[in-house]
């Protein structure tokens, strides 16, 4: 195996789609609360929720699809928490956002410590298995590659087509990029700023949620602790990469979990004798790279982090 | 619903909010303790006696709060300057491998001076990592809140590397631990048969010399200023780049001492698990201080009798020690609100 002929494989490109599903979700969501005006730090907890949530569903005898759901529900409540702070409260969306991520982190711990408290390893349930789609699954490569995958990971495609029909198709989503952009305009208009805030935030933290979930009812069948591992600060950065744009999110995620995937057959590449933790690393320091190379171009949503107050001028 | 400000708050009311704060934290964190079966009461004083109960549990908790007042000072300085740092567990480790590379045989010197020498150089290598987020923030509008929480991640597995081949002690047989710190560089024991040594006292003369340096002199009214105002501060002529970048190597530098502290102090050689997220609830200890250094102190030691008081807690009641890391979240969710109610009135309508 050497450099080039990893792009041949198709193995690879199964993966790609594979590593960049919870990426997708969690970036959409991402993108759909900072669209709104509010940056949503809880990413990472809120997704530990989300997977510990989802396998605990399976494992106590729930269905697979009834914990996506189950799961939505912890996130959109995780959510509202977060709105509560930011939004109504009008209190840091940092340290709110981190504190989120150290409770829920620490909450999906102890939770599944209580229902386990004396497993070593890690019990496993029936995860999704992959879906072939009738037809389309036989056409040769494409099909092995886009058309035999997790039904999660056809979801979280849809989801993209979803978002971008609410963000610029409804009236709903013009009134959550308005309350993202000006607020005060918004609310001449009538608009309840606080409350498509809020709704925006837990729709986005459901988002979050589910790409938590993907890697324990999907993509392996057990949970481990920090099994998040940063993904949810990389969905936070890719949101700059695709500067707020869904389509662009989608680009971002599928780029990026390539990346990964190439990283992870690279280390097999024989005559590279560089230690796998520099492998590893490759996620984040890329993570920093893009945000550096797009920072300067970035255009933020123009009330991100602003609290919105009736009746004061900013 | 809307929020008023309030004229005239009492001193009282603003210093008994993080307190009513605390109770409340702890009233919620009740209710896991109640899912688990366990008689509250019982367990909040396990809890309290293992955190304070003995002149050893005392020493546990100090010991504790150690590297929680470096990175509560770290976080506290930086949020001064609204500077985002969320690295302090990737600073803190840095610090370490730097009093792990230096300390362990490549320098010796008089202790007088090798401990010194350990503070200052991990001090400053973490310091120079928080510059990078810094100077990326300055010059290019990098958001510096990502870009310190993937340095963690970074930093981290960079770690894992070093403590598996350049810096690994030949007697760990495989087991991926540094070399031992020489005896110079050790920071002594400052109680008998207890672990609490000589960075406590470090922890406490840091904690001053931060608010001082905060309070009196012109480069701590700069960094107070650009967090207030930055418009108004560049306008009075400060300069914002020089003053982000004071902050981070002060902040960083905090944050590096810590791991300096741990790996000389307390462990003697730099582990994986080394830290249990100090730099991240450095985060919690600064929020209750109030972002007040001297407070740092107080709000550390809270926060390490939680977890010490936690751990006796969960092997006396058998509740999972994971509670201590809810308390703490719960508390700086519970404590935003207190300081915004101070400041605040909350109106219906």
């Amino acid at each position: 195996m050497d450099y080039i002929s990893i792009f041949l494989e198709v193995g690879f490109w199964v993966a790609t789609l594979r590593i960049a599903t919870s990426l997708i979700f969690g970036t959409l969501g991402e993108l759909v609360c900072e669209r709104a005006g509010v940056l949503n730090l809880g990413i990472e907890g809120i997704m530990t929720l989300g997977a510990m949530g989802g396998w605990m569903w399976v494992y106590m005898g729930g269905g697979l699809w009834s914990a996506v759901l189950f799961v939505a529900f912890l996130g959109a409540m995780a959510g509202l928490v977060h709105s509560g702070f930011t939004v109504y409260l009008g209190l840091s969306q940092h340290v709110t956002g981190i504190a989120l991520t150290m409770f829920a982190s620490s909450i999906s711990y102890f939770a599944f410590r209580m229902m386990l408290p004396d497993v070593t390893t890690p019990p496993k349930i029936d995860a999704f298995n992959n879906y072939a789609v009738p037809l389309l699954s036989d056409i040769p490569v494409v099909g092995e590659i886009l058309f035999i995958q997790s039904p999660l990971t056809y979801l979280s495609l849809l989801m993209v087509a979803v978002v971008i029909y609410i963000m610029y198709k409804t009236p709903f989503g013009l009134a959550m990029r308005m309350v993202g952009e000006n607020p005060i305009a918004a609310e001449a208009q009538g608009i309840n700023v606080h409350l498509v805030r809020t709704i925006s935030v837990m729709m986005g933290s459901s988002l979050m949620a589910i790409g938590g979930a993907f890697l324990t009812i999907s993509a392996f069948d057990a949970f481990f602790f920090g099994m998040i591992n940063g993904r949810g600060w990389i969905c936070v950065a890719l949101v700059i990469f695709a500067s707020w744009e869904p389509k662009k999110a989608l680009f971002g995620a599928l780029l990026f979990a390539g990346i990964d995937a190439y990283q992870v057959r690279l280390q097999q590449v024989s005559g590279i004798d560089i230690p796998y933790q520099f492998f590893l690393m490759a996620p984040y320091v890329l993570s920093i790279i893009a945000l550096t190379l797009l920072a300067r171009k970035a255009v933020y949503p123009k009330a991100l982090l602003i609290p919105f107050r009736r009746g004061e001028r900013h | 619903m809307r929020l008023e400000v309030r004229t005239n708050v009492p001193l009282w009311a603003q210093g008994l909010a993080p307190v009513l704060a605390i109770f409340i934290s702890l009233v919620l964190c009740s209710l896991l303790i109640i899912w688990a079966g366990k008689p509250v009461l019982e367990s909040y004083a396990l809890l309290v006696n293992g955190a304070l109960g003995s002149s050893f549990a005392l020493s546990e908790t100090l010991t504790r709060a150690t590297p929680l007042i470096f990175t509560g000072l770290a976080a506290a300085i930086a949020f001064k300057a609204k500077l985002w740092n969320i690295g302090g567990e990737g600073q803190l480790y840095v610090g370490a491998v730097v009093a792990t590379v230096l300390g362990s045989g490549l320098v010796t010197l008089h202790p007088v001076l090798m401990i010194p020498f350990l503070v200052i150089s991990g001090a400053l290598a973490a310091g120079i990592l928080l510059l990078i987020p810094t100077l990326l923030k300055n010059y290019l509008r990098v958001d510096e809140v990502v870009v310190t929480l993937l340095l963690n991640f970074i930093v981290l597995l960079f770690v894992n590397y070093l403590l598996e081949g350049p810096i690994q002690d030949p007697m760990s047989m495989g087991w991926p631990q540094g070399r031992p710190i020489i005896d110079e560089g050790q920071l002594m024991p400052i109680m008998e048969r207890a672990r609490l040594h000589l960075g406590f006292i470090l922890a406490l003369v840091a904690a001053i010399g931060c608010w001082v340096f905060m309070k009196f002199t012109l480069w701590g009214y700069e960094i107070r200023s650009v967090g207030l105002n930055p418009q108004a501060a560049k306008f009075s002529g400060i300069n914002i780049h020089r003053t982000l970048i004071i902050t981070a190597l002060l902040s960083g530098g905090m944050a590096g001492i810590a791991g300096v502290s741990e790996v000389a102090g307390l462990k003697g050689y730099l582990t994986l698990d080394m830290s249990p997220g100090f730099g991240y609830a450095g985060i919690a200890v600064a929020m209750l201080a109030m972002l007040h250094p001297l407070g740092v102190i107080a709000s550390a030691i809270f926060f390490a009798g939680i977890y010490v008081g936690a751990d006796s807690m969960s092997q006396g009641m058998g509740i999972p020690s994971y509670i201590a890391d809810v308390m703490v979240a719960v508390s700086i969710l519970m404590v935003l609100i207190s300081m915004l109610l101070v400041r605040y009135r909350i109106i219906r309508g």
